[in-house]
């Protein structure tokens, strides 16, 4: 069993050794218990069937890999994108350590995050204690210029008082009176990842601007606010950048982390880099008006820039594919008055010429996705755009309304006809879909890969491959740097899928004497 | 419109906060009052008097019902009975399992979210349970909600201990917001002296006994018709009390930092008024053998 200095295999292909074989063989047959081969067949086959089908949607008290994960995991991608934000959880130190594993494996870079630690103690008597302590602790250790605050599961149940907790802190001398503290109630009972990062966003808008509103005048720093909301894609921060700096459009990327999740190796340590400044977000409600890149995730932000910023926040979609990118960059100039560029323009032109090159491809090709609302309501728009057909479209975390918008958008097109949009449904719920009404490729994160796997297993005619776009993306690297958004993200993800279709072909056609005769140079 | 005015009620339980705030809210919607009751008990009996009704459906029953709160609607849980009043229970679980006071939590946020909180009213009143025995149930008091506290309490001993209690609780909220102490409300168990008794104890908290509601068994007869005293019977002079009790409410600005008192100081009090005996040092820990045996020495 020892290894070779010179040649150190990992698990695969290590445990295809004969040794290791023979001593998981044994450790099967003597410990494991095992159903027979046979029976773990039959019950794989029957999960495969209709039937089975019916019943999975019948389930009531479990979910089997949600696609989405919890509020305060949102809550502290939105307190990064400020500049020289330690985001903080007030809660246990387990859930904390699980949030920076996530964003670790998925943006391979460190993501600073601290929890105060409640254990037993503090659940009984309520975490004022280790509030006081944790957010001078931070304060003096990590010298953030602020400190927003989220919540984890522990905190909410024994129903502790952010507001009270942060005044007292202050008062105690822990902190300095005027030293922000921005906080959002995150409970994970409650939604999703997108909506503690709308919670958060609610938060530190209202902690910045709450108050001063006196002296504000909607549009008199004639700049545009644009909000991402859960967003983990960084090329689309730069694209939004970029789309409005070629028009000349001043604007504030309210929260923006796309500098401190992509630090080059330079041998110095970024705890923080970039990000919005306090003073941007001070300066938000002066804006000219505010566009909600994810609309259906920032319902509570909406409310509050409408309610106390006076803005309009006109109704957009995500500005993903070739439609939606139009009217988006149409809206970005009729607020500003200034035309779309002719650099864009031809940028547009560039895509619709892609679109047209691949359409014969892409045409008819079936697919079944799934991810956060607005991003799946993107995708699906796109697909139809270039001609492909969805099949099953799932977002754990939508609610009715989205379904019914979703709908309209599909029953608008031809390509959508035989399309079923699921909310409140989990990727095992997906698993029995693509065995049942088998696609051509499933669109999702990298969770998956483990319905790929099992579609093989029933046969290399039942695989369904999986094209990797959403989030978390674990086991590819560097999809994150991508873009989805606008003419160049339309580019990026046409790209992406026209190539996984070849790709399969090749696979297909790759047999010697049998299939090959479609196996061509030129596709 | 005059600015709304929320208003929590605490008490020990058992005391009636239900049916005195019922009679209080029915006497305030009497003189033309919008008021809205939030039951924040898992009991759900905070309405009955004003619906008519032996237990609404409560906010927690229904989105369990449903599946998860998001799925519920405004109307689905608010109802209007007597006087215009709207009513909402929070409900919670059954006694022994979950937690009551995130319960609590879940049903408030719902209303805000959902814009139960109207221009139109004058008076929020949340009707909570027993002690503030955790975050979930001070929620009311939390910024930008209740804030102003009555507290029911009467000339009994563990009465008066859980409304000192109490006030231990609105000071640690006090301090970090605008929520103070508005007044103990006497609701009468007949007791000795209860009346200066009350008003002694409010003086030591530094704060008012707004109103004495005397004890009446008409309260009792509308009750088991599912009525308040008000709509019963509203020419009987118990409904008078009520009446007044809400005007003192309306009219009041005396509005404190409550300053609780040790339980040494408040036995003293209770000794003071004839209600404990001077402990004896001499019989702690004497069994009736042993005290027979220094008896009979």
């Amino acid at each position: 069993m020892s290894q070779e200095i010179e040649n150190i295999k990992p698990s695969y292909p290590l445990f295809r050794d004969q040794e290791y074989k023979d001593n998981l063989a044994a450790k099967k047959a003597n410990f494991e218990e095992a159903h027979s081969q046979e029976k773990i067949d039959e019950v794989f086959q029957w999960t495969t069937t209709a039937e089975y089908q019916e019943l999975n949607f019948k389930r009531e008290a479990l979910t089997v890999n949600p696609a989405k994960a919890c509020q305060p995991l949102g809550a502290i991608l939105c307190a990064i994108g400020f500049e020289k934000t330690l985001p903080y959880v007030h809660g246990s130190q387990g859930c904390v350590a699980y949030f920076r594993t996530y964003f670790n494996r998925h943006f391979k870079e460190p993501f600073a995050c601290v929890s105060d630690s409640m254990t037993e103690d503090a659940a009984v008597f309520g975490g004022q204690k280790n509030m006081f302590d944790g957010l001078e602790n931070a304060k003096a250790l990590y010298q953030p210029a602020m400190i927003a605050v989220s919540t984890t599961c522990m905190a909410e149940v024994i129903g502790d008082d952010l507001n009270a907790f942060i005044n007292n802190t202050k008062k105690e001398g822990h902190l300095p009176q005027d030293y922000p503290v921005p906080f959002a109630h995150t409970p994970s009972f409650v939604g999703s990842h997108t909506t503690g990062w709308d919670n958060m966003f609610e938060g530190i808008a209202r902690y910045f601007t709450l108050n001063s509103m006196e002296d504000k005048v909607v549009g008199s720093n004639g700049k545009l606010n644009l909000v991402p909301g859960f967003e983990t894609y960084l090329g689309n921060f730069r694209v939004i950048h970029r789309m409005l700096d070629e028009m000349g459009v001043a604007h504030t990327l309210l929260s923006d982390p796309t500098e401190v999740l992509d630090t080059p190796a330079d041998g110095q340590f970024r705890m923080y880099s970039g990000g919005t400044t306090q003073d941007e977000i001070k300066d938000a409600p002066n804006a000219i008006d505010t566009l909600l890149l994810q609309p259906w995730q920032l319902e509570k932000t909406k409310k509050y820039v409408q309610a106390t910023w006076k803005h309009e926040v006109p109704k957009l979609n995500i500005p993903m594919g070739l439609e939606w990118t139009d009217q988006f960059l149409m809206k970005v100039s009729e607020l500003t008055g200034k035309p779309i560029a002719p650099v864009l323009e031809k940028e547009r032109g560039r895509l619709v010429d892609m679109m047209t090159d691949s359409h014969a491809w892409l045409h008819g090709k079936k697919f079944a996705l799934w991810g956060d609302a607005d991003f799946v309501m993107g995708l699906v728009k796109f697909l139809l755009e270039v001609g492909a057909e969805p099949t099953h479209i799932l977002c754990n975390h939508a609610n009715k309304r989205w379904r019914k918008a979703v709908e309209e958008i599909l029953a608008a097109s031809p390509y959508g006809a035989n399309c079923k949009v699921h909310i409140s449904r989990d990727l095992w719920h997906m698993r029995s879909l693509v065995f049942t009404d088998k696609p051509d490729f499933m669109i999702g994160n990298s969770y998956g890969k483990f319905i790929q796997r099992d579609t093989l297993y029933k046969g290399k005619e039942f695989e369904v491959p999986l094209i990797r776009m959403g989030f978390p993306i674990f086991d590819r690297h560097h999809l994150h740097r991508q873009t989805t958004l606008g003419y160049e993200g339309a580019m990026n993800m046409l790209t992406t899928l026209v190539n996984a279709i070849l790709e399969r072909l090749d696979d297909d056609t790759r047999g010697m004497g049998t299939t090959d005769y479609n196996y061509d140079l030129v596709r | 419109m005059a600015r709304l005015r929320q208003c929590a009620i605490y008490g020990k339980g058992g005391i009636g906060k239900s049916t005195t705030t019922q009679n209080l809210v029915a006497a305030l919607a009497e003189a033309g009052k919008k008021v809205m009751i939030v039951g924040c008990d898992p009991k759900a009996d905070s309405t009955r008097l004003i619906l008519h009704a032996k237990a609404q459906n409560s906010i927690m029953q229904m989105a369990s019902d449903a599946g998860s709160v998001e799925d519920l609607e405004l109307e689905e849980v608010l109802k209007v009975g007597y006087g215009e009043i709207k009513c909402v229970e929070s409900g919670g679980p059954e006694p022994g399992v979950g937690c009551a006071g995130r319960g609590v939590i879940t049903a408030i946020n719902f209303l805000e979210e959902e814009g139960a909180y109207t221009e139109d009213l004058d008076f929020v009143f949340y009707d909570v349970l027993g002690d503030v025995v955790c975050g979930g149930f001070a929620m009311p008091i939390r910024e930008n909600k209740a804030q102003e506290i009555y507290i029911v309490c009467s000339g009994e001993m563990m009465a008066m201990y859980a409304a000192n209690n109490i006030a231990k609780g609105i000071v640690k909220y006090a301090n970090s917001g605008g929520v103070r102490l508005a007044g103990l409300i006497c609701n009468s168990r007949e007791t000795d002296r209860e009346d200066e008794l009350i008003i002694a104890l409010a003086e030591r908290l530094g704060t008012q006994m707004i109103h004495f509601v005397p004890r009446d068994n008409v309260v009792q007869r509308a009750e088991i018709r599912r009525m308040t005293c008000i709509e019963y019977d509203p020419s009987h002079s118990q409904s008078d009390e009520y009446r007044a009790l809400a005007n003192k409410i309306i009219e009041n600005k005396n509005l404190v930092i409550p300053t609780p008192i040790t339980m040494d100081e408040l036995e003293e009090l209770l000794m003071e008024f004839g209600i404990m005996e001077a402990e004896d040092e001499t019989i702690v820990g004497k069994k009736a053998v042993e005290e027979a045996a220094v008896a009979a020495a």
